[in-house]
């Protein structure tokens, strides 16, 4: 009975939660932006078309969605073959190239911008051996969006793809069925949810994708979310802001109702193979040359822009020198809103290890409400979708809503420096639900019964059937939720300290002013974040049992 | 029973610190590119009895529609960074209270915007053409001298700006063409943005695209003309790399009529928490000690006649001749559809 109280009550938490940070305060902007208009009945439906027409609202959405699939596509096309070759080889130094992968999720697009302007703008490096300028094209946009996400797929695709038994796709061989065939048939069915689940959040990302836009799609690229951004920053034009808001979140919304019927009814129950079985070293110059290709070319791809950073970190007007990263210990302007590296590196990390907990708190009990019924229910789809909702949502109308609805007791938190990792665990809450829910679906119901049949209690079957199958898709989910919140994605829309500044804010306050010292620091302050990342998930990757866990599912 | 204690030695440490006379803490919201020196604030601090608690929120529109949504319930005591093109509109939304602070006395008239004395000038600064000294040097070319100059041939493709629907110096910057050009005669504003297109204007979305990826002087790009501020060779010099250049690699193009004056006010928000310590730190502000620490720390000009500025301002940061201007009320009514019809004749 207790039991019972208790397992309600966790899974209440995360529905209360996203009650609280997003639904309510999203509901109250978008009625008090759109109040003015629809409150007039039926010259109210006319007042609504006519601000549809006006916004161009139609054409926003085709350009948003049509990137975002474009996008979507192109880094399931990088990202598939590299979550074989992670999923499936071992190879020297696989472990660090993995950290790398999960850095270009939290770099700032400012200088995300700046390197890839470097590399495919004007006077860049492919402009000067081949005269290509690809900047301000959607061309630009779309390689933003593959090496902004396809760790996304790396992640989700190859770890399910580590416990998928090779002599499934054997067998089908052996009864005939054509390479192609038995890997269309057996191999991709079996990663069909993890492939939807990662193409969806990437489609999600790029979606609603809002710098990467502006910065690299220039002024002749406008989408749902730019449109938003500007219309409420700029033209302070809430009823636009709210209109296009609505539309991009019923958009994503209809988009994740499609995926979520389709996951539920994708999903195999599956003996997991552990991951240290089904890899192996490549044998051959053809599995070599397949690794290089498809594992080490994307990384490299990858470390491109990365290499950027790090060279103009060093470079100055008349040589190499380290006086950009010895400038940031010293508080050049004697500002009183001056942040050490130091403290900047530690604030990030104060307020990412707080969004991991408390996204971890809440994903774990959303991800078994989700998966509680095997065939799906109104309330896990209902749940389901809303776990996901965070991702449909621009940004900068959360950050409107916020004002409006937190603003008074008991909810008083709007220039609350808690509000920071709550809105982190927001947006981080569709990952780690994302990453445990597959895993979770593929448990043998067999085992549970069995174990349940031997006398164990369902506290003991998650402590020992559960827990151990998802222990390394927990740690993805917290790497998830670090990256996230360490790449501060909705920070833009909150109120902030300065004193309290991340990294990334670190980073826009040199770029506000002229100077090769502001650029020069900018561009280390983004190493100290790459390090960052990369020093925080190859920690939370260590924490995976030592060699215990065979029989445990390899999700990373 | 360990998390037991923990819980009870929190508990006391809150009400101990409830007990002690905590100080009158005052919330400043600023856009966020705002600064101050540390020494600065802390004098007002301790001179005072009270904690200055600031907060950003974003751009400068973005700060003010936040203020506005927080109506009747404001988010702080104090706003900074409300500028002349969203001046009426701050003022419409009825957020701030009057004050007539006694520093206004030392403030020229012209800067006073708001005769209601709600919102009071703080600083200001030019948004005007920069130019990349050593590529004019190199080509032999002169300097264009004039906005019509940079529709000539012989500045084809040199030219670049920001997207004034995206970026405030790119509405500043199509805001003094427009007060340059005008909408009737042989050339007006529209024409004159035609004949940029024709000469091959490059736009980009943001100031930081245009200055540090396009500027051949401040970034690595290729154009060696870019909308930025008058203060921006100043700011050159100052966050240069050691050695530290003796001139700046970048000028101003004082055209005539080819700059925009961008004022930033500060006001006290109606139902403010602590109103006299509002009104003592927007005194503050505009007092000669603040106002000779603003062009260092924000890189724009003080208000107050009585402060001076420093070398570096007075040396390569020349006011431009005829600064661009148009009533605040007239930009507000007019901004969206100006940035709609320059949409159109640019980027379409």
């Amino acid at each position: 009975m207790n039991r019972r109280i208790l397992a309600g009550i966790s899974a209440a938490l995360p529905i209360l939660f996203l009650g609280i940070f997003l639904l309510y305060p999203i509901a109250r902007i978008l009625a008090l932006g759109l109040a003015p208009i629809v409150g007039r009945g039926g010259s109210g439906v006319m007042g609504l078309r006519k601000l549809l027409a006006d916004t161009g609202a139609g054409r926003l959405l085709l350009a948003s969605a049509g990137q975002a699939f474009l996008s979507t596509l192109l880094t399931l096309a990088v990202g598939l073959p590299a979550s074989y070759v992670f999923a499936r080889f071992d190879f020297p130094a696989k472990a660090v190239l993995r950290a790398l992968l999960a850095i270009p999720f939290v770099l700032p697009t400012v200088v995300v911008g700046s390197a890839f302007v470097a590399l495919v703008g004007s006077g860049g490096l492919a402009e000067r051996l081949a005269g290509v300028n690809i900047v301000r094209t959607l061309p630009a946009v779309l390689l933003a969006h593959v090496f902004y996400n396809v760790s996304i797929v790396v992640r989700i695709v190859g770890g399910s793809w580590a416990n998928l038994d090779p002599r499934l796709g054997e067998s089908a061989r052996m009864l005939g069925a054509g390479r192609m065939r038995s890997f269309l048939r057996v191999t991709l069915r079996l990663l069909l949810p993890s492939l939807a689940a990662s193409a969806l959040l990437v489609f999600a990302f790029c979606f609603t994708s809002f710098g990467v836009i502006l910065v690299l799609g220039g002024p002749r690229i406008g989408t749902l979310e730019t449109e938003i951004y500007r219309q409420a920053v700029y033209a302070l034009n809430l009823p636009a802001a709210a209109l296009l808001s609505a539309l991009q979140l019923l958009v994503a919304g209809l988009m994740m109702l499609a995926y979520s019927r389709l996951s539920a009814r994708a999903a195999v129950v599956l003996r997991l193979t552990p991951g240290s079985v089904t890899r192996r070293t490549p044998r051959g110059p053809g599995e070599w040359a397949l690794v290089a290709l498809c594992g080490l070319g994307p990384t490299a791809g990858l470390m491109l822009p990365l290499a950027v950073l790090a060279a103009g970190s060093v470079t100055t007007p008349t040589g190499i020198s380290l006086q950009y990263w010895t400038s940031l210990f010293r508080n050049v302007r004697n500002s009183i809103f001056y942040v050490s590296p130091v403290a900047a590196a530690m604030n990030s990390l104060a307020f990412s290890g707080l969004a991991v907990v408390l996204s971890l708190t809440l994903g774990i009990p959303a991800a078994y409400l989700v998966t509680r019924s095997r065939k799906g229910t109104l309330l896990t789809g209902a749940a389901e979708l809303l776990f996901l909702l965070p991702l449909g949502t621009s940004a900068v109308t959360l950050g409107f809503g916020y004002i409006i609805s937190l603003g008074s007791p008991p909810l008083d938190l709007r220039g609350s420096v808690l509000l920071i990792p709550i809105a982190h665990a927001l947006v981080a809450l569709p990952l780690v639900v994302r990453s445990l829910v597959g895993p979770l679906r593929s448990i043998e119901p067999g085992l549970r019964e069995s174990a349940a049949l031997l006398g164990a209690d369902p506290a003991r079957v998650r402590l020992r059937i559960d827990l151990p199958i998802l222990r390394r898709a927990f740690l993805a989910a917290a790497a998830f939720a670090f990256t996230v919140s360490l790449g501060e994605f909705a920070a833009t829309a909150l109120l902030t300290r300065p004193e309290l500044a991340t990294i990334p804010v670190v980073i826009y306050g040199f770029l506000t002013q002229p100077g090769d010292l502001n650029r020069g620091q900018a561009m280390a302050m983004s190493v100290v974040l790459m390090a960052a990342c990369g020093l925080g998930v190859a920690a939370i990757e260590r924490l995976r049992p030592s060699g215990a866990s065979d029989g445990a599912s390899e999700v990373f | 029973m360990r998390w037991g204690k923990c819980l009870l030695v929190l508990v006391c440490l809150a009400a101990a610190q409830g007990a002690w006379a905590a100080p009158r803490i005052l919330r400043v919201l600023t856009h966020s590119s705002f600064s101050a020196s540390k020494e600065l604030i802390e004098g007002f601090e301790k001179a005072n009895d009270v904690q200055v608690r600031f907060t950003a929120g974003g751009d400068a529109g973005e700060t003010l529609n936040k203020a506005i949504l927080s109506k009747g319930n404001p988010l702080a005591d104090v706003l900074f960074g409300v500028d002349n093109t969203f001046l009426s509109r701050a003022l419409a939304a009825d957020i701030f209270e009057p004050w007539d602070s006694p520093m206004l006395a030392d403030i020229p008239a012209e800067l006073q915007m708001d005769p209601s004395h709600r919102m009071l000038p703080v600083d200001f600064g030019y948004v005007c053409l920069n130019y990349d000294k050593a590529y004019f040097e190199r080509k032999g070319l002169p300097v264009p001298r004039t906005l019509e100059e940079l529709a000539l041939p012989a500045y084809r493709g040199l030219l670049v700006v920001e997207n004034p629907a995206t970026s405030s110096p790119g509405l500043a910057f199509l805001l003094a063409t427009i007060s340059r050009f005008g909408e009737k005669g042989v050339r007006t504003w529209e024409s004159y943005w035609s004949d940029l297109r024709k000469n091959d204007v490059l736009v980009a979305n943001g100031w930081n695209e245009a200055y540090y990826d396009e500027f051949s002087a401040g970034g690595r790009g290729r154009r060696p003309i870019v909308v930025s501020y008058a203060t921006s060779p100043a700011a050159e010099v100052y966050f240069a790399a050691e050695p530290r250049p003796a001139e700046p690699p970048t000028g101003n193009i004082l055209a005539e009529g080819g700059s925009f004056r961008q004022i930033e006010f500060a006001g006290v928000f109606k139902g403010a928490k602590e109103r006299d310590l509002a009104r003592r730190f927007v005194d503050f502000m505009l007092s000669r000690e603040f106002q000779e620490d603003i062009p260092l720390q924000m890189f724009v000009y003080p208000t107050n006649r009585k402060a001076s500025l420093p070398g570096l301002f007075t040396a390569f940061a020349p006011v431009p001749p005829a600064p661009a201007s148009l009533d605040a009320a007239l930009i507000d009514a007019h901004r969206d559809e100006w940035i709609a019809r320059w949409t159109k004749l640019v980027l379409r």
